[in-house]
């Protein structure tokens, strides 16, 4: 049972980052461009799944409270403020969806609260896995790192690699649903994009020898951890040769494939602990009955149609956005 | 633990489910009732049908987009700000509301996509069955949420075990009196707000002389629902009643200022409270048996007075009094309203009648205030509980939360909502002023202002980019 929600979690969490990591890259990249034909191009390519991808950061954090109430309890409570920034940014982004169709004199702050908001959202995301892979500092069970016990500059450094890394996303997001000349503009940003994401990768990996992290411990007494790398190194080929030969179909799993790899890096190095280093999934986990009370129902059934959702949503949204269509 | 952090984070859970409860009390009931639009455009062909469908599914964009984004920050308050209540009670409340997120929140979101942008890409029926499964959505959603609530108000079907609150008996927690009084409650609450900002929305346009026969279909749907539900809802109202009176007497008494145990009782209808003193300033009193009527369908009944229970156990009185008061009066004055407009229609005299669609056009606002004011009666008689009975409100926030952050997050959460409420509120009503022509972008605009050509042209154009499986 507890396997099963585990896997449950993970699989949401990394539909999330897939998900809402394009989108939200894509609203990064929205500040790129000044012309309106482009950002309302930019805009139909994610709006009509952009709640859907949202729905997976509920999803994850209603799994983690109902199954792993105690992880629910000490991750939430310890990331106070930027968890809270961060829903602010995805609020302000969220209302933009709407709001910019409805006015012309104030689209610009609008624009502004797309951009900032995505920005926001992906920085504190990254942020929280860098403090998470650095270590929280727990005692009895609660946090103890005060309020900015998060704060750290591989932290931030992680938040900014994680930006990176949405907007290369949405970048061959963009490649894959539009045409003309923002299909191109996508097409010459992935190579600077997929470029930074690698030195930060190795900048990452740097500091982690330098200051011996636990995890790269973990990482040299599990070798078949290198695996994913090399995956990883492979898709960047392949990616390579789509944008020399621009392929528009093969970018974007090129580097979904390059983000799965990362995340089963991170989440094998961290096993079995859900906080890394100090609670295990076993010491989180909620009482059997709450367990297999949400297995009966929503995991056994629900699940599999949520599954089922996402891709109704997306195979109705398939194809390139054809210019010019609106229904604002 | 401390005081002003726990303050603050009150004020803070306060506020934002207050400005979250606007935003689905309203969807819930336009969701429902785009679907019986556009099930009788598909089975009439009757395009006013259409148009209004396509007019209010704006609005319905608009409001549903500020329900999700200021929904998703309740998924995370329990955590961030009531650390020990999240650990305690997560064992229950975290399947409950687990269950909203995986039968409503993705069943809404993903088709609220296709309906917002879908119309040309899925055939008719696949569309109307699209706003069927976003107002199923909505409604699940009502229904969990009102059974983690409920489960604070009146919990049941647990043990302690552990410093956790462990289910033995979900069948209890699901299917309790309690829940399935309090949720129909809920539910009629959104069908009202929804009928009467519609019906508001149609006088105001008769009012105007503009719109006429999309007002009339407004008009009559939202008085006509309106006038058929609110009996029912001051039914279950009353029933709701029975269960604060069974389960939680000292918000009962509370709310009817109740301070002495009285048998039969008599019934506080309007004064002030002086908690000071034990006592009611300028009340104005109904004798026995009136307040064992009320509360317990009975003529001797005892009913219990604040003085029985001990004051560390008593919420604050003045909140729930006044609060439940005006959510009465709110229910009374949209009965009166629906009534005589729905008589004064079916006499086709309510056209003329310029002052009480002025009422109706002014009373927008009622089914939100009494929403709100309902709730508060709830929340606030529950205190000083989170759990009633068994878990200290004060007990539950985080411990280490300073009062420095969330000071911080409660300003920020100010500031973000106003600054959508105010930019939300002000494009609905631009939306609304403008009625149901005034969205059309047409790349070539109808050559006449002659209404019905037009529409049935715009109604033609929209069948030939469908599948042509039309009727």
């Amino acid at each position: 049972m507890i396997t099963f929600w585990v896997a449950l979690l993970a699989i949401g969490i990394l539909l999330y980052v897939l998900l809402d990591g394009f989108d939200l890259g894509v609203g990064m990249l929205f500040g790129l461009t000044r012309s309106e034909s482009e950002r309302h191009a930019m805009v139909s390519a994610v709006a009509p799944v952009w709640d859907g991808n949202e729905t997976w950061l509920v999803v994850t954090a209603v799994i983690l409270w109902g199954a792993f109430p105690a992880a629910y309890s000490i991750l939430l409570s310890a990331f106070y403020l930027p968890l809270l920034v961060m829903l602010a940014g995805l609020i302000l982004r969220g209302v933009a969806f709407e709001y910019r169709y409805k006015t012309t004199r104030m689209r610009w702050l609008w624009n502004w609260s797309f951009v900032g908001g995505s920005f926001v959202a992906s920085f504190i995301q990254g942020l929280t896995v860098g403090a998470l892979v650095e270590g929280l500092p727990i005692a009895n069970g609660q946090y103890a790192g005060g309020e900015f016990g998060w704060l750290s500059p591989f932290a931030a450094l992680c938040g900014l690699g994680l930006c990176l890394g949405y907007a290369l996303l949405g970048a061959c997001w963009l490649v894959m649903k539009c045409e003309g000349e923002l299909r191109e503009r996508a097409y010459r940003l992935v190579p600077y994009l997929a470029v930074g994401l690698l030195v930060f990768l190795v900048v990452v990996f740097a500091y982690a020898l330098a200051q011996d992290l636990r995890v790269l411990e973990r990482w040299l007494q599990r070798p078949y951890l290198f695996i994913f790398p090399v995956i990883g190194a492979l898709c960047v080929g392949v990616l390579a040769f789509s944008v020399r030969y621009r392929r528009d179909e093969l970018p974007f799993p090129m580097v979904v494939l390059i983000f799965v790899a990362a995340f089963c890096t991170l989440a094998i190095s961290f096993w079995p602990y859900i906080i890394p280093f100090v609670l295990t999934i076993e010491q989180a986990a909620a009482p059997e009955s709450s367990l297999a009370f949400m297995f009966w129902g929503e995991g056994l059934f629900v699940f599999p149609l949520l599954l089922l959702y996402t891709a109704i949503s997306y195979s109705v949204f398939r194809g390139k956005v054809a210019a010019g269509a609106s229904h604002y | 633990m401390d005081a002003l952090a726990l303050l603050l984070s009150r004020l803070q859970f306060a506020f934002t489910i207050s400005f979250h409860i606007i935003f689905p009390a309203f969807t819930i009931g336009l969701a429902a009732w785009l679907t019986v639009l556009e099930a009788l455009h598909l089975v009439t062909g009757r395009p006013a049908y259409r148009v209004v469908f396509d007019f209010w599914l704006r609005i319905f964009g608009v409001a549903f987009a500020l329900g999700v984004v200021s929904g998703i920050v309740m998924a995370f308050q329990f955590g961030t700000n009531w650390s020990v209540l999240a650990k305690m009670s997560g064992p229950i409340q975290g399947p409950l509301l687990s269950y909203e997120t995986f039968t409503a929140f993705a069943l809404e979101a993903t088709f609220f996509g296709v309906l917002m942008f879908g119309r040309s890409r899925v055939p008719p029926w696949f569309y109307l069955f699209s706003t069927a499964m976003v107002a199923l959505g909505t409604t699940l959603s009502a229904f969990w949420i009102l059974a983690n609530n409920s489960w604070m108000q009146v919990p049941v079907g647990y043990v302690l075990e552990n410093g956790a609150f462990v289910a033995t008996d979900w069948f209890k927690i699901i299917f309790n009196s309690v829940l399935w009084v309090r949720f129909p409650h809920m539910l009629l609450a959104s069908y009202l707000t929804g009928a009467f900002c519609v019906a508001a929305t149609g006088a105001w346009y008769l009012l105007r002389r503009i719109y006429p026969a999309e007002a009339r279909i407004m008009l009559g749907m939202g008085l006509g629902l309106a006038a058929v539900l609110i009996p029912v809802q001051l039914f279950f109202g009353h029933l709701n009643g029975r269960y604060v009176g069974e389960y939680q007497p000292s918000k009962m008494a509370a709310i009817e200022a109740r301070w002495h145990d009285e048998q039969p009782a008599s019934e506080v209808l309007i004064g002030w409270p002086d908690v000071e003193n034990r006592r009611n300033l300028y009340a104005i009193t109904l004798p026995p048996p009136f307040g064992s009527l009320i509360d317990s369908d009975s003529l001797t009944a005892a009913e219990v007075g604040l003085e029985s229970i001990p004051p560390e156990n008593w919420p604050p009185v003045l909140i729930p009094f006044f609060s439940f008061r005006i959510m009465v009066g709110c229910g009374v004055l949209m009965l009166v309203l629906a009534w005589l407009g729905s008589y004064l229609m079916l006499k086709r005299r309510l056209e003329q009648n310029r002052l009480l669609l002025w009422a109706i056009f002014l009373s927008f606002p009622l089914p939100f205030i009494a929403i709100l004011t309902g709730w508060y009666t709830a929340e606030v008689g529950r205190q000083p509980w989170v759990v009633y009975g068994v878990l200290r409100t004060a007990d539950a926030v985080t411990p280490f939360l300073t009062a420095r952050s969330a000071a911080a997050s409660l300003v920020m959460f100010c500031v973000v909502y106003t600054l959508i409420f105010a930019f939300g509120t002000f494009y609905i009503y631009r939306l609304l002023r403008a009625g149901p022509g005034g969205y059309v972008v047409a790349p070539t605009p109808p050559a006449t202002p002659s209404r019905p050509m037009s529409l049935a042209d715009r109604d033609a154009a929209g069948s030939q980019v469908g599948t042509g499986a039309q009727p």
